[in-house]
């Protein structure tokens, strides 16, 4: 690939970081659902970075200089989306939950990379009794219920009790417990399959470190799918994030604001027909679990070569698509074929 | 450990292994043997983990009743339930009530988990299996049109729908049914399991087996059955579109691989119709990796069972773990998870024991 060239440091442009290549080898539907999960995960930060900004009120805010906001207000001029049954504004907390979802998102993903990683390189390349005793536990965990683990995790991070900050970390790192037989696997799969290759072999030959063969000559090999389950655990956080709040183990509404929480407190209010506490932070998670997932199975479409798009006569791309993608040189062997 | 099976193994028998030693029926009773003692460290570690994790927050009658009793009485409770012996008397004790098949007994209303289990267990059965159905009903044959009409504007469409499936939390698809069905057209029931016209009628005919469908049937009212089915109907499908998406995308993904295979190709240059190709030769190998699958799908249906029972007052295990997650009772959550735990291992061994008799290539 390209870091066989012989000057592999210049060949790293942007164009080789992990979304950008797969946005340049993408053609046709497979191009436009990329797109359209890169669209929405973009607007899903952008919202999240801007909260206070686009938000007309506060998350936890009941009144303003007219009064406190009233309870189950249906969407008006003041409450565009209207109010919840606890007397918050709607808008403003769904607009909210997007950084409340973000940071949990990032905490999550980040512990369990650095945990999993470990583990999983630790695991497949020395091996023995440490290994087996690990895969042993990752599967157990892997196959258990992913909700019911995060609540026991819940339960003995917080002790059952959401807390103000904590009750945000205590969710991530519920997450977390959940992801890192993941990334246990796949990384402690790869490493096994790497550390017999030629290259690893020459460097413990010329008396390289353990150390420095897992970590300069194995991680960086063994890494490769990361970006694919970054992407879905990203979405799979989120409903599980939601699942917790759902159940009860949300953060006060006066902490920060969850869009599962929200629902759960929905409950009997879609019994008696109101609508707006329910559809929009629902919508709120649809839609960004949807922009990741996008993003995520596009991502695994381009990599397994048995589903990814081909730019052949029958089914390629309009002319127009081609012509937007540079360097396309298979693209313009074809383009003469189209009809 | 469904995934680890999937490699074919290596066709060719070393060279110097005698014929008589690839007896098949061998091949595959040592397979089941391993396969089975492999549950054992499974829930073993499930159950050791979650016991340890919960004790970490204190006792249960503490953590339960805390602000609630006074401080002699709590300690009273707490002497009598056995909290203040060493930790790991504790724990043999547990698991020495678990291999009797007693899982303790609740903290707040003082029933044996055993009951608990036992009265709600049923509900959350019977669910799971209407959620599968529906799941079955709409995700197979989706799938298989995906495939047969891969990488056009439908497929796409298809491929939309099967993420939103995945998207969509099941609560809050729960409570759109619920908006649109109950609320609005006034269609079907709002929640619960059945009318308390129903439920007394159905106590009158005598203890039943929990599940209402059956039980509705053995009373012989034909009304009572269709109530029952009417209020199964939103949970149903609230938890089968979570499932369906899944299936729809691996039905697609492996109708695809198999489409492209040799023996298809082959049968497609003899000039074998193009649906029948779909229908005979590539549909049923490519079920094959659903059975697989479906033991970790088990996992999630049990995942959104709690959440889609909660949303409909389905009052089943889900429902019962919500509730006690509120009033912190640790010793029912435990217990609750603990059969759980059980129930995935085991539901896993049975996959793997029909994905092994499916398919021969299946083996450690």
């Amino acid at each position: 690939m390209a870091t066989a060239a012989p000057t592999p440091v210049r060949r790293r442009t942007w164009r080789s970081l992990p979304v950008v290549h797969q946005l340049r080898q993408s053609v046709g539907l497979q191009r436009g659902m990329l797109v359209a999960g890169l669209t929405i995960t973009g607007v899903f930060v952008l919202t999240a970075v801007f909260a206070p900004l686009l938000a007309p009120y506060g998350y936890g805010q009941l009144r303003d200089a007219d009064g406190t906001f009233g309870a189950q207000q249906s969407p008006s001029a003041e409450h565009w989306l209207g109010t919840t049954v606890g007397g918050y504004d709607v808008l403003s907390r769904v607009l909210y939950g997007t950084r409340t979802a973000l940071f949990v998102i990032v905490v999550a993903i980040l512990l369990s990379i650095v945990a999993g990683v470990l583990l999983g390189l630790v695991s497949g390349y020395l091996g023995g009794w440490l290994d087996r005793v690990l895969v042993v536990v990752a599967d157990a965990v892997y196959a258990f219920p992913s909700l019911l683990l995060a609540i026991v995790a819940a339960i003995v991070i917080s002790g059952g009790q959401s807390s103000l900050v904590g009750g945000v970390l205590a969710a991530a790192i519920s997450i977390t417990v959940v992801f890192i037989p993941q990334y246990f696997r796949v990384v402690r799969a790869e490493t096994v399959r790497i550390k017999s290759e030629a290259f690893v072999e020459s460097a413990r030959v010329v008396g390289t470190s353990t150390w420095r063969i897992m970590t300069r000559h194995v991680l960086r090999n063994a890494t490769r799918s990361l970006p694919l389950i970054v992407t879905l655990n990203a979405s799979e956080a989120i409903l599980t994030l939601a699942g917790l709040g759902f159940l009860g183990f949300g953060i006060q509404p006066t902490a920060a604001a969850e869009w599962g929480f929200d629902l759960n407190r929905s409950i009997s209010d879609v019994t008696s027909g109101i609508w707006w506490t329910s559809i929009f932070p629902g919508s709120a998670i649809v839609l960004t679990v949807l922009g990741l997932t996008l993003v995520g199975e596009s991502l695994n479409d381009l990599a397994d070569p048995r589903l990814r798009a081909r730019r052949r006569a029958a089914d390629a791309p309009p002319p127009a698509d081609v012509a937007v993608t540079p360097g396309g040189g298979l693209a313009a062997g074809t383009e003469g074929v189209l009809p | 450990m469904t995934t680890a099976t999937q490699d074919p193994a290596p066709p060719a028998v070393p060279a110097d292994a005698p014929a008589a030693r690839r007896r098949r029926g061998g091949g595959l009773g040592s397979y089941l043997l391993v396969r089975a003692l492999l549950i054992i460290p499974t829930v073993f570690i499930l159950v050791t983990a979650v016991f340890f994790l919960m004790r970490t927050t204190g006792d249960p009658i503490t953590a339960s009743l805390g602000g609630r009793l006074p401080a002699d009485q709590l300690a009273e409770r707490i002497r009598e339930a056995g909290y203040d012996r060493p930790l790991l008397v504790q724990y043999l004790d547990y698991l020495g009530g678990l291999l009797r098949g007693d899982f303790g007994t609740t903290s707040t209303d003082r029933r044996p988990v055993t009951e608990v289990l036992t009265t709600y267990g049923a509900a959350t059965l019977e669910l799971a299996v209407y959620g599968l159905l529906v799941a079955f009903v709409i995700g197979i044959p989706l799938g298989m049109v995906a495939a047969k009409v891969r990488d056009r504007y439908p497929d796409a469409i298809l491929r939309v729908f099967a993420i939103l499936c995945y998207a969509t939390p099941v609560f809050f698809a729960g409570l759109l049914l619920k908006l649109v069905f109950s609320v609005w057209l006034d269609w079907l029931p709002v929640a619960g399991r059945i009318s308390t016209r129903g439920q007394i009628q159905l106590n009158r005919n005598g203890a039943g087996t929990g599940i209402f469908l059956i039980d509705a049937i053995s009373t012989g009212d034909g009304d009572l059955v269709v109530e029952v089915l009417r209020y199964a109907v939103l949970p149903s499908i609230a938890l089968g579109l979570l499932t369906a998406g899944v299936f729809l995308r691996l039905v697609r993904t492996n109708m695809i691989g198999t489409l492209g295979a040799g023996y298809v190709e082959a049968a497609r240059s003899r000039g074998v119709s193009e649906s029948r190709l779909v229908r005979k030769h590539a549909y049923r190998p490519a079920l094959i990796p659903i059975i697989t699958v479906i033991g970790l799908q088990v996992a999630l249906v049990l995942s959104g069972a709690v959440l889609t029972e909660t949303t409909f007052e389905w009052r089943g295990l889900g429902f019962q773990l919500g509730q006690y997650l509120q009033a912190r009772d640790f010793v029912a959550v435990q217990g609750i998870v603990a059969l759980l735990a059980v129930i995935v291992a085991l539901t896993n061994f049975v996959v793997d024991v029909v994905a092994a008799l499916i398919d021969p290539r299946v083996r450690y």
